[in-house]
């Protein structure tokens, strides 16, 4: 409720800044500043027509797709990393510095090795989530107490069983920490994808938005966009993550956290 | 059941004095020995070599006769932290080992149950560890070891992170417990009265020559009272010891 009525506050003040800019003063032209009215009818004719739900749908099975291969290949490449002293020392440094690259400097070599297609746009999300994964699986294990190891090695676990009844279940929590994050890179590096290429997805309707001069459809992907980014992180990262923090005593009961 | 520890040196550096110096000792089936000493003593290194968590550098421990390389069920250890598991149960930390070898769940279960009834937390067992104290939490540690059946039963100071009030609770149903299922234990302590309270004899060790100061046998009939006066004599002697060493 609370959270409406501060949306709401929000929204006139947007309201009130346009009426004061583009229509008192007229110090700004309408094409440059959405009003939001007119975002909103635009909202209700794209969802009318269809174009942002085959946008919505497009664009998250996407980005699940890249998502999930991302995911895999972080896992693997994590392990690996921790693993192998030799991959720690000499690829790790690489990993790491490759994960600063925003995903957008991917696109060039994704297009001349995938063309204008799907592949091309799924290749900038693998890359733009991959190494973060890799590297929050990395710290994870390195994080694990040694105490559980100590315990788990006395009561005659093989080395096998260490990563299984130990090590993987205590990392679970900063793993989905490291997941979400690659979520919302996957979700940004997505963005960058689609703007380039012409199949249909949230990142084309924002350049087609662009193309035609249509700033209120620009807006109203945007705000789609954040939107979506805003439910996977609230209601399905963070809700597993709480769940289990909760259970292990890692937040109290009754922590707004 | 024997464990024999012979000239057992470890040193963690060259050029370095030994933390251990040429120690043996034999522990006996069935006995209860407490190690003491002044902290730097290398009690707890003799307990980590003992467990295999770490390599001498000469010498040898022997269980059974065979050379010990590594760690083992059978040489089970209760740390001074208790090292449950928080994603875990109650019950299920003290099944984790019985798990990790493999048993039918059906006798996990009943192992588990009897053992947490022995250290008074069978009301307790679908509790998570942060929802229990610490002194719950050590027994449930001591539960989890117990369920293995190990050899040798091995305690790096597990009460000594505790209050003083939880902790001599717990060393009176420690004594009880073992008065009860006979297991071989070997236990690290820097409390003389703990040792004293436990033992059939205590180990001093010495902290700057770091070998065995004195084995002092304890004769005194379980269960033990802290207050009399052949305890406190006891106590004063192994102090004696442990301050000139």
């Amino acid at each position: 409720m609370q959270l409406i009525i501060f949306l709401g506050i929000l929204i006139l003040i947007w309201q009130g800044a346009y009426w004061l800019g583009v229509e008192i003063f007229q110090t700004v032209k309408s094409y440059a500043v959405p009003s939001p009215l007119d975002v909103g009818k635009r909202f209700v004719e794209l969802c009318n027509d269809g174009t942002l739900f085959q946008a919505i749908g497009n664009s998250l099975i996407r980005g699940i797709i890249g998502f999930v291969i991302a995911v895999i290949i972080g896992i693997i490449l994590g392990l690996l990393l921790n693993h192998f002293k030799y991959l720690q020392k000499n690829l790790k440094p690489l990993v790491l510095g490759v994960q600063t690259l925003p995903s957008v400097c991917w696109v060039p070599f994704s297009i001349l090795w995938f063309g204008l297609s799907n592949q091309a746009i799924l290749f900038v999300v693998i890359m733009g989530s991959a190494f973060s994964i890799a590297i929050s699986v990395d710290n994870a294990i390195k994080n694990v107490l040694p105490i559980y190891i100590k315990v788990a090695r006395t009561m005659g676990a093989s080395k096998q069983q260490i990563y299984t009844h130990v090590i993987f279940p205590a990392c679970i929590p900063e793993w989905i920490v490291g997941l979400k994050q690659g979520w919302s890179f996957a979700w940004r590096a997505l963005m960058a994808g689609e703007v380039m290429t012409t199949s249909i997805g949230l990142g084309q309707t924002l350049i087609t938005g662009r193309d035609l001069a249509d700033i209120n459809q620009v807006t109203v992907v945007m705000l789609v966009i954040v939107i979506v980014g805003i439910f996977f992180d609230k209601y399905i990262f963070s809700i597993a993550e709480k769940k289990i923090l909760r259970k292990r005593g890692l937040i109290s009961e009754n922590s707004y956290r | 059941m024997s464990l024999v520890i012979n000239k057992l040196s470890k040193k963690y550096a060259d050029g370095e004095e030994d933390t251990l110096h040429k120690i043996s000792l034999t522990v006996e089936k069935g006995e209860f020995l407490c190690i003491v000493g002044a902290s730097g003593c290398g009690k707890s290194t003799l307990l980590n070599l003992v467990a295999g968590l770490e390599q001498p550098t000469s010498g040898e421990i022997l269980l059974d006769g065979e050379k010990i390389s590594g760690p083992g069920a059978e040489r089970v250890v209760m740390f001074q932290e208790h090292g449950l598991y928080p994603w875990l149960s109650v019950i299920d930390n003290v099944k984790f080992g019985m798990k990790l070898a493999g048993i039918a769940p059906n006798i996990q279960e009943e192992k588990a149950m009897h053992y947490l009834e022995m250290v008074h937390l069978q009301d307790y067992k679908d509790y998570m560890p942060h929802q229990i104290s610490g002194g719950m939490k050590q027994r449930t540690a001591l539960a989890r070891s117990l369920t293995m059946d190990a050899k040798v039963l091995l305690m790096d100071e597990p009460f000594s992170a505790l209050d003083k009030q939880t902790s001599n609770r717990l060393r009176e149903e420690l004594q009880k417990i073992w008065m009860e299922t006979h297991k071989t234990v070997l236990f690290i302590t820097h409390s003389v009265e703990e040792a004293v309270y436990l033992a059939d004899r205590v180990v001093a060790l010495s902290a700057s020559t770091r070998e065995i100061a004195k084995i002092i046998p304890i004769n005194l009939k379980r269960p033990r009272h802290v207050y009399d006066t052949e305890f406190t004599e006891l106590r004063h002697r192994i102090l004696d010891i442990i301050k000139e060493g």
